[in-house]
Parts: C-alpha cells; structure tokens; sequence
C-alpha cells in the first residue's frame, strides 16, 4: 500500500511550516512522525494534497521546566518523553504511559504533539494529558494560544484547533511538592503523591466508589471495599410491569448518527498529525461534507491511486 | 540519504516509501514488507541509528539521514555481526521472513541496553512478529549477543 499522490514540502521553521500550510489550501497536513497519518493515507482515511513536513524544527523537540509546569515540545518523540529524566522524576505518569505507546520502532518516529492533535480516543496520551490538567499552546495565522485540554478534544478526531493552527507545546502544571499546595485537593494537605493528579480526574467523573478510592483519607494502604449495589425490586413476570416510555434510554445506532451529524464534527476537521488544516474560507464556517464522510478526514477521492 | 555508508541519489515521487526506496531504487532487498501496517516490523531498519519501520516512513523523511539495513551490519570483510552470529549460533530463526527486522530491532534494543532481561527482551521485541512463532530462539539469540557484548 502506498499513499494517494500528494505533494511533499518540507519546512525549515514553523513560521514556515505556517506559510506552506496556508498556501497548500484546504487538503494540506502537516506531517510530524508520521505514525497516525501515513497509515491513514495509505487506507485512504486521509487524502491530503500537501504534506507539510515538520518533522525537523528540532526547535519544537524539548523537555523542559519553566515556570510552575513542565513543557513539552510537540515534536518530543515517545521514546524521548518516555526516557526524559526530568518527566521520569516530575510526571511519571505521562513518562510511563508513553513508554506504552506501540512499540519501540514507534515510540522512535512517533511524536507526543502527532498523537494528541490526532485525538483518538484509544490513543494512549489524550488521557493522561486531561488528567495531568495540562495546556496546549498552538501557534496560527493569527498568533499563539493556549487551549486547556479539557476543551482541547471534542470528539472523534475532532480538536479545538483552527484550520492552519499548528500545535507546539504541551504545558503541565509541576507535580505538587511534599507539604506545598496540592492540586488534587485545594483545600486539604496534600497528598504527595504522584497519583494525585489521576485521583482528581476520578473524582470528578466516575463512581461513588473512585471517589472513595482517590480520597485523601486513604492512609491505611488498602482499597476500600465498594458499595454494595442497591437490589433492584424484581419485577413481575406477567403483565406490564412497567410502563413503556416514548424515550429510549440507550441510544440505537440511528441516534448516534444522527447526533454525530448534527453535531457537525466534522466542521473542525484537522489532520491527524500536530495541526489542523490551513483555512478555507470564512473562520469557523462549516465545511462541506461528502457522503460517506469517515473520522474527520477527507473522503477518498474515486480513481485514487 | 546515505544508505549502509553509501550515498544513494535518487528523485522518486513523493509518495514514495522508505521500504520501497531501499527495495525498489537502492536495491537492497533484504528489507521485507510484510504487513505493511507498521504492525509486523518485517521492514525495521535504522534510521539514525535507532529502528523505524521503513513501511511508514517517506522517503523524502529519510532524506540526508543515515539508513542502515541488514546488509550493512557484516563489515568490508563479510563478518558478520555480532547480533547476525548470535541468531545463527542459536537458531533465531525458521522461515527467515522476520529475521532482518528481528536483528535490526535487536541492534537497536542493545545500543539503548547493552544487557537486557529476558523480560526486557521480549519487550523490546514487541514491534516485531515472527510467522513461524519462533520467539524463544530469537530472544535466546538476543540475550546471547548481549552476552558477547563487545562490537554491539
């Protein structure tokens, strides 16, 4: 298998990888590691007519502290975050989970930035970087921003990024120090673990029973026990038992389609590697969709090589 | 790119994948496509001196780089390398289709960890499949040119 034909551009600089993005038109992609797109293209997932390359702005491939948090560049492959003594020690959790990320031949093209913008669910990295309550910091036409990334991903494929915008760091807050301010628990001494930051995003979102797992009053070194379910009054197996409800409480598959296009996800698309597509038309105006329109990427085009 | 120490020039469409460079245009066709998925690791080879899977690399990606495959581990004089003798001293291999990406991979495990575990091993192997279910030779192999050491 070998991709659809596109047109390869390699860039020097980001301002220059901005620049090409924008004159590739509406298919152009940026291209990092390459390891969520190629394989794409080469199915016909994504079918770009530019390829951005910019997979040498060494300037964006980093592990650093700065103030408060860690930053990473976008173009930090796994197996450099993986390996980074300093995300070892502050953010072990991130460090681990890319170690995790496919294989080792993986880990050594493929890049953290790649990974997120190409925002798949069962990546490895999306998850971790919600918990970590990290920031995306993402340069564009029309300057830098930051996204947190709790508003970062929006759906399947689908980020906060606007067409042409490139992302380029990856900002996490410091692991809270022993006896300092802890950001699982604002209120409450901190915890000093490492989990912390997990334990918040379990608190949030899931069970009674993660509340009580991730709670600070854990000191004894055992989970407690979870809750008994409440018993469900058996129902009767004649008659109606219940009445019948116009409203389905778990959505069929026709529900989920319709509900994905009403959303219009689509609307953001971006390419899966560290950016989104150079803009078309008005900002923010809906794209035209094809029949068929799969994850977010382009439809194949008939006649494709 | 500079391919095993030689200068490979080229102009190949922009499509063009890294495998197929070295198969089709450098000749060097010890480097299999197997799955060509980025599953199988049939097609490993160094990039720079660390393993990629040349299936999902473009060419033009590989440009001004260093690519090593199989066939430049044996030195000027046809010795061959240490990883290469230990998977033929242990029988790393049966219908050999995995092997030149098992011993790239191998190549680039021991350059990050000279000595590996066991465990080690075969994690490190992950990107790599062997058809023929042949892992405990290969990783004995592996473990065995960690043993030797020198020249890795």
């Amino acid at each position: 298998m070998i991709p659809a034909p596109f047109t390869y551009q390699r860039a020097g600089s980001v301002d220059e990888a901005l620049s090409l993005a924008a004159e590739g038109g509406d298919d152009a992609k940026f291209l990092a590691g390459g390891h969520s797109l190629l394989p794409l293209m080469k199915l016909r997932l994504a079918v770009p007519e530019v390829l951005v390359d910019i997979g040498r702005l060494s300037e964006l491939s980093y592990v650093r502290e700065e103030n408060g948090h860690i930053a990473v560049g976008a173009l930090t492959t796994h197996h450099d975050v993986a390996n980074s003594g300093l995300l070892g020690g502050e953010l072990p959790l991130l460090a681990h989970a890319a170690g995790q990320v496919g294989d080792p031949q993986i880990r050594h093209r493929g890049t953290i930035g790649g990974s997120l913008v190409h925002s798949d669910p069962a990546g490895d990295l999306p998850a971790v970087i919600l918990v970590l309550d990290a920031t995306l910091v993402a340069r564009g036409p029309a300057g830098t921003r930051e996204i947190p990334a709790g508003e970062f991903f929006q759906g399947l494929f689908e980020t906060a990024l606007e067409p042409g915008e490139l992302l380029t760091e990856i900002r996490i807050p410091s692991r809270p120090r022993p006896g300092g301010p802890s950001r699982s628990s604002p209120s409450g001494p901190s915890t000093g673990r490492s989990s912390a930051p997990p334990c918040r995003a379990t608190r949030w979102r899931w069970s009674t029973w993660d509340r009580r797992r991730c709670g600070p009053a854990r000191s004894s070194g055992r989970w407690p026990k979870a809750p008994r379910r409440p018993t469900r009054p058996p129902t009767p197996r004649t008659g109606r038992a219940r009445p019948r409800t116009s409203t389905p409480t778990v959505a069929t598959a026709s529900t989920w389609r319709g509900s994905w296009s009403a959303a219009g996800w689509p609307r953001r698309s971006h390419g899966p590697e560290t950016g989104g597509n150079p803009p078309s038309g008005a900002p923010g105006s809906p794209r035209p969709r094809a029949p068929g329109h799969v994850g977010g990427f382009s439809p194949a085009r008939p006649g494709a090589a | 790119m500079t391919v095993n120490g030689t200068t490979v020039d080229a102009e190949v469409p922009d499509r063009t994948l890294l495998v197929h460079f070295l198969r089709d245009v450098a000749g060097l066709t010890a480097t299999n496509v197997g799955c060509d998925t980025t599953s199988c690791g049939a097609c490993t080879v160094l990039l720079d001196g660390q393993s990629v899977k040349s299936c999902t690399v473009l060419a033009a990606q590989a440009d001004g780089h260093q690519v090593t495959t199989v066939e430049g581990l044996a030195d000027g004089d046809g010795e061959m390398h240490p990883v290469q003798r230990a998977f033929h001293a242990e029988h790393g291999l049966q219908c050999g289709f995995c092997t030149p990406g098992m011993v790239m991979a191998t190549v680039s495990l021991l350059a990050e960890n000279p000595r590996p575990t066991e465990e080690q091993v075969r994690t490190g192997l992950e990107g790599n499949l062997c058809r023929c279910t042949g892992y405990h030779n290969i990783v004995r192999a592996v473990l065995a040119a960690a043993e030797g050491g020198e020249g890795l």
